[in-house]
């Protein structure tokens, strides 16, 4: 049987500020590291899940009869065999576990299968009939609030209006632009998978990769109809998230047929049907006008944004939030007119991924910037440096910026930086590679900066909290501690910080991490960069009961010291609905890049040559880890700016695989040299500042300004096709 | 049907193997080897990555029955007992695993590169590993876990 990750205890040490390996490392490296779709049990079953074909149709009739006859299989259900409450969401309940009479787009969830073998699961899916009866989609986000209503509310999620000043201040310059960002996937690596086991008691355990489990835990237990205490959820291996995990995929369905069928039921999603199975970032259209005096000095930014949330909302109203406060960027503008929409379509649902609404608005700003520079006739720096935020600044909100915001040093950090060399005559080194498209004729370089804002932690109000347990025993004469959280480690590293909280806490290198379960209290999510910061901080808040306990003794005999706390950040409050107004986020992250672009101008194919960031961690917790981070969301910045895009046709996924739906490979990626600053924030466990989305951000628009700077094209829509470059 | 097959050195058999079945998933589900992952199952990402007769190949690509009387060797079959092969203890220190799950394909392509180019430079890892994805690193680290590696073999 093979269930979840043992108990990880490395022989390694090293407190915080130091990098030491990760306890999983060696198990991941010699392939014994239990992922969740690595589980196995005895006797188990396979479940699979047919999916709507249509973007939107009524449900006419279902006859599960052929299906049934196929030998092998053991259930069949539909929404009638959900016992509880058949709607889940992370912020409105309005996505079926299983469709009813209606599906609103294509892939969701209609029936499950469970058999002796995934073929037969297949096999006996393809006999379920189903009689549809097609209507016409929802698709444009700028029109759908006015179109076919697709929820009783209608279909607009939510507006997020920010006013701030003079609402018709005139400026010398100005300039406008509409820009569009098409919509990313996080791909992650590892697909929606798990294990669920039922209990003759009528309760499950859950076996999952996931982001959050207690929220898991609770839509679970409220579609099933039990107790919450009678859904026990363990962290499996996680391959990656992005933001991809945050909402339910196969948790409910796993459970369900485990409950039906009294077997182990595992669920594995292919690639395609990951594409089918998760929510994306929101693609957006946002239109912008940026005034400045002839300094440069910004004077107003308006703004209207459309975020495209598909057929359930997700978290698309904290996304539109993110996107309309962070609207105008790392910038001061005293006048501010902002409107963002989050809104219902027919296209796949969207929700969380790195940078969660930052990164849609950071493209149309930062290129607004650019506009702004060339329009003065300054430098794209000089323009950023103008009006940079810095510590004590105030954001659109009226919040005022309470901790260090380094951005015009970060910009120049990026700047300073020793340019690569010219165009090389390697051709591996050039656009297109070994494909040998060019010996160098028709490249152009081109060099680009942009930098962004992040709010980091949970904001408007939310009870944003972890808890954390440290014990603390004997083994072999010295003292041992073991963590327990219920956080999830998505291969950020979150182990790792643990151990070193609990060494430089307590002066114990003996540092077990404990499999992450619903056993102990709310962990809170993965995301929005916190979970360094406030599990960090409970980890912290934990030994510091423990350390009293010890009261500096190195030997307690046979004495248990065992502590929980729970953990939570300085409040946040709501905004105003009318004015935007409020202190509605807990800390900002801030990060600067340049890109270096070699454009083939005949082919429209881009090579990125270099792209270097800087950015404020607050302090470093694990340098090694800390660079990881930014090279790998600087990495996803760049999908986003030359190749990531799922390509919608009416509601309808084109390109649902990892051969049509490119992500960067080695090849891609050029070598990204890193500047981390460490400037402490007062109000942060050991004065850190989430790291995890700023890179995200910054690098989208760097790349873009890059290939602008190079080829002289207007490029208002990202990823950037080779036919935006060559025009046909 | 029954497949007979080396793997990692040991003669192992698997049986009431499907025909459509891929080595990946008898190694997997039939032989207790979920080491090679399951990231695409279509070719593209290489996560699956094991050496079929000392040649890497995508396991998700080849049908079970093709492994018949031939010998494989995966992820598990790198480390010699409780030592990691150079290649696994280079991706650990120098922060090349971040979730992992691209890990022992890219393990098992970059020993492969090692064994034939033993100083390979940066264009040639690159090269080697244009078939392996990972989403999490950029792959800075990756390289540095390749020169590591190869600067200790």
């Amino acid at each position: 049987m093979t269930l979840t990750p043992a108990e990880l205890t490395s022989a390694v040490s090293g407190g915080i500020g130091t990098s030491p390996q990760r306890p999983d490392g060696n198990l991941k490296v010699r392939g014994e590291f239990a992922y969740a779709s690595d589980l196995w049990h005895e006797d188990m079953i396979w479940g699979a899940t047919l999916r709507s074909p249509h973007p939107y149709a009524k449900i006419v009739s279902i006859d599960l009869t052929e299906a049934l006859k196929v030998p092998g299989v053991y259930a069949v259900l539909t929404h009638s065999d959900v016992p509880g409450r058949n709607l889940y969401g992370l912020e409105h309940k309005d996505q079926p576990v299983l469709a009813v009479d209606v599906v609103r787009y294509q892939g969701e969830p209609i029936a499950l299968v469970g058999a002796d073998h995934p073929e037969t699961a297949l096999r006996a899916m393809k006999k379920i009939a189903v009689v549809y009866d097609v209507l016409e989609p929802v698709v444009d986000m700028e029109t759908a609030v006015d179109d076919t209503p697709l929820h009783p509310g209608g279909n607009l999620v939510r507006h997020v209006p920010i006013r701030r000043g003079s609402q018709d201040v005139e400026a010398e310059v100005v300039v406008t632009g509409r820009y569009e960002v098409g919509m990313q996937d996080q791909a992650f690596l590892g697909p929606e998978s798990g294990l669920a086991v039922p209990a003759t008691d009528g309760s499950v355990d859950l076996y999952i990769a996931t982001q959050w489990l207690h929220v898991d835990r609770d839509q679970i237990a409220a579609a099933l109809g039990l107790p919450q205490d009678q859904v026990r959820l363990t962290l499996s291996g996680v391959g990656g998230a992005f933001g991809g995990r945050e909402d339910l995929s196969m948790q409910v369905h796993a459970c369900l047929l485990a409950l039906y069928t009294g077997k182990p039921v595992k669920m594995v999603y292919n690639r395609e049907e990951s594409f089918y199975g998760h929510v994306h970032r929101h693609p957006a259209v946002l239109y912008y006008e940026h005034g400045a005096d002839h300094t440069g000095k910004l004077v107003y930014v308006r703004t209207r944004m459309y975020l495209d949330g598909g057929a359930y909302a997700s978290s698309t109203p904290a996304v539109v939030a993110n996107a309309a406060t962070l609207g105008v960027g790392p910038y001061e503008v005293d006048n501010v007119t902002i409107d963002a929409y989050g809104v219902y379509t027919n296209n796949p649902p969207c929700g969380a991924m790195r940078g969660f609404g930052a990164v849609q608005a950071g493209f149309a700003y930062e290129t607004q910037m650019d506009k702004l520079a060339e329009a003065l006739g300054m430098s794209p720096v000089d323009v950023r440096v103008r009006n940079a935020m810095t510590e004590g600044s105030v954001m659109p909100t009226g919040q005022v910026v309470d901790s260090a915001a380094p951005v015009a040093q970060l910009l120049k950090l990026v700047q300073d930086k020793p340019l690569p060399a010219g165009t090389s005559s390697d051709i591996r080194e050039l656009p297109g590679g070994v494909s040998n498209t060019t010996h160098g004729e028709g490249v152009v370089r081109g060099v680009g900066y942009a930098v962004g804002i992040k709010n980091i932690c949970f904001s408007e109000g939310y009870d944003d909290y972890s808890t954390a347990r440290v014990r603390v025993s004997m083994v072999q004469g010295e003292l041992a501690a073991a963590v327990h959280t219920a956080a999830c480690e998505v291969g950020q590293g979150l182990v790792t910080i643990m151990q070193q909280i609990v060494r430089t806490e307590l002066g114990i290198e003996r540092v077990t991490v404990l499999p992450m379960d619903t056993t102990i209290g709310n962990g809170g999510s993965t995301s929005a960069s916190r979970q360094t910061y406030v599990t960090g901080g409970a980890v912290k808040a934990a030994c510091a009961l423990v350390r009293d306990k010890l009261a500096g003794r190195t030997d307690i005999g046979s004495e248990v010291i065992d502590e929980t706390t729970e953990w939570r950040h300085r409040a946040t409050e709501s905004l105003d609905p009318v004015t935007g107004q409020g202190n509605a986020h807990v800390q900002y992250g801030f990060a600067a890049h340049r890109a270096v672009v070699d454009v083939d101008v005949d082919l429209g194919l881009v090579r990125v040559v270099s792209l270097d960031c800087a950015q404020d961690v607050g302090k470093a917790l694990n340098p090694q880890a800390v660079v990881g981070q930014i090279q790998g969301g600087s990495a996803q910045g760049l999908g986003l700016a030359v190749m990531e895009e799922i390509q919608t046709s009416g509601g309808k996924v084109r390109n649902p695989s990892f051969t049509d739906y490119l992500i960067p490979t080695v090849l891609d990626m050029p070598p990204m040299s890193i500047d981390v600053l460490e400037l402490a924030d007062p109000h942060a466990p050991y004065g850190i500042r989430g790291v995890g989305e700023p890179p995200t951000i910054s690098s989208t628009p760097a790349i873009v300004a890059a290939i602008r700077a190079a080829t002289g094209l207007a490029l208002t829509r990202v990823p950037v096709r080779p036919e935006h470059l060559t025009g046909t | 049907m029954r497949v007979n097959v080396t793997v990692n050195g040991e003669q192992r058999q698997a049986d009431d193997v499907w025909e459509g079945e891929s080595l990946l998933f008898m190694l997997r589900e039939r032989l207790g080897l979920p080491g090679s992952k399951n990231a695409c199952e279509q070719g593209e990402c290489g996560s699956c990555t094991v050496y079929l007769d000392d040649v890497p190949v995508c396991a998700c690509l080849v049908a079970a029955g093709q492994a018949q009387d031939r010998s494989v060797r995966t992820v598990e079959g790198l480390a010699d007992g409780d030592s990691l092969d150079p290649v696994q203890e280079a991706f650990v220190e120098a922060g090349a695993v971040q979730c992992g799950f691209c890990t022992p394909g890219l393990v098992v392509q970059a020993h492969d590169l090692l064994d034939r180019v033993p100083n390979p430079s940066d264009p040639e890892i690159r090269e080697a590993l244009a078939g392996n994805l990972c989403r999490c690193t950029g792959y800075e680290k990756i390289l540095d876990a390749v020169r590591l590696a190869a600067s200790r073999r």
